[in-house]
């Protein structure tokens, strides 16, 4: 900052130059979208001028571009700019992250129990746990094996409506048809991976792409399975132990146990699900990674071609990333089915699957506790904002850009080895390749 | 007169032939691979050698022909009809390429984890086992481990061996990724171009690794090379290529002294011969 | 037949706007190699942009249709030119010689601050446009059916052939083209050769997006209402078509958006309108399955 303090004036006439040129480029920008709003009038549509909304945006922009010349850009370019102002919170991030885990751990078992905790935050942080897991299920499949998937949210539907259906039709429990859930949503990864995993790159992405879009679509128009737009409902509550946890359980969990009757009883009950399912998840993808299995997709995620040649069966690798990706994701969609006791196909779009994606890239692919991060700041802290819904998804628009400009490889970008003779070192994330699958 | 090589070969490559649209890359090529040779093919740039190595390792089907490979059990695979990978692990053919292909983010000793998969996938039924931590497992991988330590120690880099790959210098990792080729315990080790780049020193070491794996495990080695020094020296047979055609297959004396492949190939490299 | 005839008009208009739409991804994806996801986002801009400037020539008396239309296409092309630009400054060239994901997920980012934003600032309702360009031929009649081609029809046809016509000219004839035909093969080259590659770049998103303010302006005007939203479900497609049409190559566009037009038509005309969109997009996966380089991409050959 020094540097740039002495050389204030005479960067002053630029800098000035530069917004002007940055408030015209706005002008343009907003001029229609913002300066002129459309009113509806019955019939037809009326226009009505905001001209001073959109000299306040224009404003703003020459404003808050002429300050960032003056005191934060000295010429450099805006992402390096950002980049470097932001680097000690990565660096940061890096130190910390072997404490976060058991801190992380310690916190969720106990945070049904601290004193601030109350429905609401029970609530947000069942919520951030279902995102945490379909984020280390689609790690798997995008961060380890380096298959871009954008239609992970199939098999999160897959796994809710099997459910839901069992339930409702066949009146299979919860712990029953949690792993049949999972199977099926397997089986639909294997199903849908098996034609299409021999594409790379962006072909591969678009047509998961696709295939979400199809079950969707499926699922919307399918209403004698489904009941179509208008969902599922009355999808039965998990029960402890065959402990119902409601008010008049027969059994009911507060009368076995004998403690008077709360309704948050089913929210804590439901958040250790949760949390157990995603402790599961990290478990069997940690132990995993460091399996032949796990290994050979982080090889494949490195170079497919000299897999190849080292006699791994790469379709048969990839598809075993596919379903047990898929697994996780089926069995997070049974838990959503059982929280919501409702759910429809408008749970299911793409933008799910790119919020999910977003968050493995973001907390930086392949580590396990960069979802956890990713999901907390994305989801948690975007709860904050619930009230203002279209705000509050510019403001996740934002910081998707935002975050990825500052950091392109994600939150935590250091690779743990699988295996080590002498001493573990991390690998750094500069080395790790991305996979082109 | 039937050349050593020729009475009880490994590899048996016949009539092969392989185009891509209009263009002949191999015509017609016949060659025997010996079960305990050093054999190089050699040839000017763009002659078909890696062709000829991603037709054996099933990169690549050949247009036409057939590469018979003969194992010492007498187990025989035709290989211009199989996938790469069942190459690699039945017919237990190991390669390396030309421009190195390591996984670079991850370290020296995955690397030589990944090479023994088929092994330790069997050992962990599957990840099944595995994910259990089952001894049948966790035995079978220390011995892949041990494996790799074995081949880490002949390539001089077992105190690198927790470091990525991809911050090894290079000649280390064309050590590495002829480590891990041997790591899938191979019957026939194809090399392409395991000298390229390679400082005098560095070469002389890679001639002293390649005589050894062939003296202590018993395998064949094809190998590719530019290098004369590399090639003259330790080769027992020398197969030459040009436009796709043979034009010339014998001892390294005699592929010296050929006219042919004077004028095709050594013409322009004599000095390297001599 | 008449029937058959009815709906091969309205599939080639549909697939005209698809066209449109598909040249914007397709010549990204062809110099940079990434998805530019937001692409469908322009396209919904830029029919908001035509919808606010055809509501004020009307209610300033403009009331000469070819006039303001063509003012419109003009200031809604350009309008929304600054918006692709612009999103190409911002998000994706910090990012370009970045981790590959990285961009991809900026443009998913970017594509949900357009739509929120257009939501935002001009509502979520279904925003109407009265029917400017009415009338047709009637093209056959048989048995009471009419097949019939209107104005609309026609003039989204002829103007996207003339677009057509004019960029394949200008990707092969002049020095922009060039350069982005060098930016494709090999950046790091091009600029040694002195191409100035953002320049390119920025120039590629500026006629992306002016092309498919062009579509946006059709689609208002065919459909007669746009809303914030139209922009996914378009874009997809239109990316479904540049895969299908083979990516980078800009007739592939056309025609893979024309094969995508004519399939959710027949779909929707011989079995259920309900799964049109899974027509169209199995047609992608088999396609690609089968011709992993779209039908007129080149093959790309795997070095080993």
């Amino acid at each position: 900052m020094a540097q740039s303090e002495t050389s204030l004036s005479a960067r002053l006439p630029s800098a000035l130059k530069d917004a002007a040129i940055a408030a015209f480029i706005s002008l343009a920008l907003f001029a229609f979208i913002v300066g002129i709003r459309t009113v509806d009038d019955p019939g037809k549509l009326l226009l009505e001028p905001r001209p001073w909304l959109l000299a306040g945006f224009v404003g703003a922009v020459f404003f808050g571009r002429l300050f960032l010349n003056l005191f934060f850009w000295s010429g450099a370019h805006t992402s390096e700019a950002l980049t470097s102002a932001l680097a000690p919170v990565g660096q940061i991030f890096e130190r910390i992250s072997p404490w976060l885990t058991p801190a992380l751990v310690v916190f969720a078992i106990t945070l049904p129990f601290l004193p601030f905790t109350d429905r609401y935050i029970l609530d947000v942080a069942i919520m951030v746990m279902t995102y945490i897991m379909l984020g280390w299920g689609l790690n798997v499949v995008v961060g380890l094996a380096g298959l871009l998937d954008l239609g992970y949210v199939a098999f999160y539907a897959v796994g809710a409506y099997s459910y839901a259906l069992v339930a409702t039709h066949f009146g299979l429990s919860f712990w029953v048809a949690l792993p049949l859930a999972g199977l099926l949503a397997a089986l639909w990864g294997i199903i849908l991976g098996f034609p299409v995993l021999r594409l790379r790159g962006d072909y591969l992405a678009i047509v998961t792409l696709a295939f979400g879009e199809i079950i969707r679509i499926v699922l919307i128009n399918w209403y004698s399975l489904t009941n179509g737009p208008d969902g599922i409902s009355r999808i039965p509550r998990p029960t402890f132990f065959g402990l119902e946890l409601t008010r008049r359980g027969e059994p009911s969990f507060h009368e076995f146990f004998g403690i008077p009757y709360s309704p948050l009883n089913r929210i804590i009950f439901l958040f250790y699900i949760i949390l157990v399912l995603a402790l599961i998840t990290n478990f069997v993808t940690n132990r995993l990674r460091r399996l032949p299995l796990g290994r050979a997709w982080e090889a494949l995620r490195e170079d497919e071609i000299a897999c190849r040649s080292l006699g791994i069966n790469t379709r048969n690798t990839k598809l075993s990333a596919f379903a047990i990706g898929a697994m996780f994701g089926g069995f997070a969609g049974s838990f959503f089915a059982t929280r919501q006791g409702f759910i429809s196909p408008e749970s299911f779009t793409f933008i799910e699957s790119a919020i999910i994606l977003a968050i493995v890239v973001l907390g930086g692919m392949g580590s396990q506790i960069g979802v956890v991060v990713a999901s907390i700041v994305m989801i948690g802290g975007f709860e904050l904002f619930r009230e203002l819904e279209h705000y509050r998804m510019l403001m996740f628009g934002l910081a998707m850009v935002l975050i990825m400009i500052w950091r392109p490889r994600g939150l935590i970008t250091s690779r743990e080895p699988s295996v080590f003779l002498k001493e573990k070192k991390a690998v750094s994330g500069e080395l790790v390749q991305e996979g082109k699958g | 007169m039937t050349a050593p090589w020729e009475k009880d070969p490994i590899l048996r490559v016949r009539h092969l032939t392989m185009r891509f649209g209009g263009l002949v890359a191999i015509d017609n090529l016949s060659f025997d691979v010996g079960r305990n040779d050093i054999t190089a093919l050699i040839g000017p740039n763009g002659a078909g050698k890696t062709t000829v190595f991603n037709c054996l390792t099933g990169f690549y089907k050949p247009t036409e022909g057939m590469i018979r490979m003969t194992h010492a059990d007498g187990n025989e695979f035709l290989l211009e009809r199989l996938d790469d990978h069942v190459i690699a692990r039945q017919a237990r053919v190991a390669r390396t390429f030309q421009n190195i292909r390591l996984f670079g983010g991850m370290t020296v000793l995955e690397n030589l984890m990944v090479a023994q998969h088929n092994p330790l996938v069997h050992a962990s039924r599957f990840a099944i086992a595995g994910l259990f931590g089952l001894a049948g497992f966790k035995r079978a991988e220390r011995e892949a481990v041990e494996r790799s330590k074995h081949w880490l120690e002949k390539i001089d880099l077992v105190d690198r061996a927790d470091d990525p790959a991809a911050d090894l210098p290079y000649g280390a990792q064309r050590r590495l990724e002829i480590a891990r080729a041997m790591c899938m315990q191979p019957v026939i080790l194809c090399l392409d171009e395991p000298a390229a780049g390679l400082n005098p020193r560095e070469s002389d070491q890679l001639n002293t690794l390649l005589l050894d794996i062939r003296k202590e495990e018993q395998i064949a080695i094809l190998l590719i090379e530019h290098d004369m020094s590399v090639v003259m020296e330790i080769s027992d047979h020398i197969a030459v290529l040009d436009y796709g055609i043979k034009i010339s297959d014998g001892t390294p004396d005699f592929v010296r002294s050929d006219p042919h492949v004077i004028a095709a190939y050594l013409g322009v490299e004599d000095e390297e011969v001599a | 037949m008449e029937y058959f005839v009815q709906q091969l008009i309205n599939g080639l208009t549909l697939g005209a706007i698809y066209g449109l739409i598909a040249i914007g991804y397709t010549m990204v994806y062809g110099i940079i190699g990434m998805i530019n996801f937001a692409h469908g986002d322009i396209f919904m801009v830029g029919a908001f942009i035509a919808l606010i400037m055809f509501i004020a020539l009307l209610s300033i008396g403009l009331t000469f249709v070819p006039l303001a239309l063509l003012i419109v296409l003009l200031v809604s092309m350009a309008f929304t030119a600054v918006w692709g630009w612009t999103v190409e400054r911002v998000a994706y060239r910090p990012l370009r010689e970045s981790f590959r994901l990285a961009p991809l997920i900026t443009a998913i980012g970017m594509s949900i601050v357009l739509q929120n934003f257009v939501q935002i600032a001009q509502g979520a309702r279904v925003k109407p446009l009265q029917p400017l360009i009415t009338g047709g031929f009637t093209v056959m009649e048989k048995d009471g059916f009419v097949v019939n081609l209107s104005y609309m029809q026609i003039l989204i046809i002829v103007l996207t052939v003339v677009l057509m016509c004019i960029f394949t000219l200008i990707i092969s004839r002049t020095s922009l083209g060039r350069a982005q035909r060098a930016c494709e093969q090999d950046r790091v080259m091009a600029a040694l050769s002195g191409v100035n590659v953002d320049r390119t770049i920025s120039l590629t998103f500026i006629m992306g997006a002016a092309l498919a303010a062009v579509a946006g302006v059709m689609y208002l005007l065919y459909y007669g209402v746009i809303d914030f939203y139209i922009g996914f479900i378009a874009g997809i497609k239109a990316f479904t078509a540049a895969v299908l049409g083979g990516i980078g190559s800009l007739p592939g566009a056309m025609l893979g958006g024309m094969i995508i037009g004519l399939i959710e038509v027949f779909w929707s005309a011989y079995f259920t309108i309900e799964y049109k969109d899974v027509a169209a997009f199995s047609m992608l996966a088999l396609v690609l399955i089968f011709l992993p380089s779209g039908l007129l991409g080149r093959p790309e050959v795997e070095k080993v």
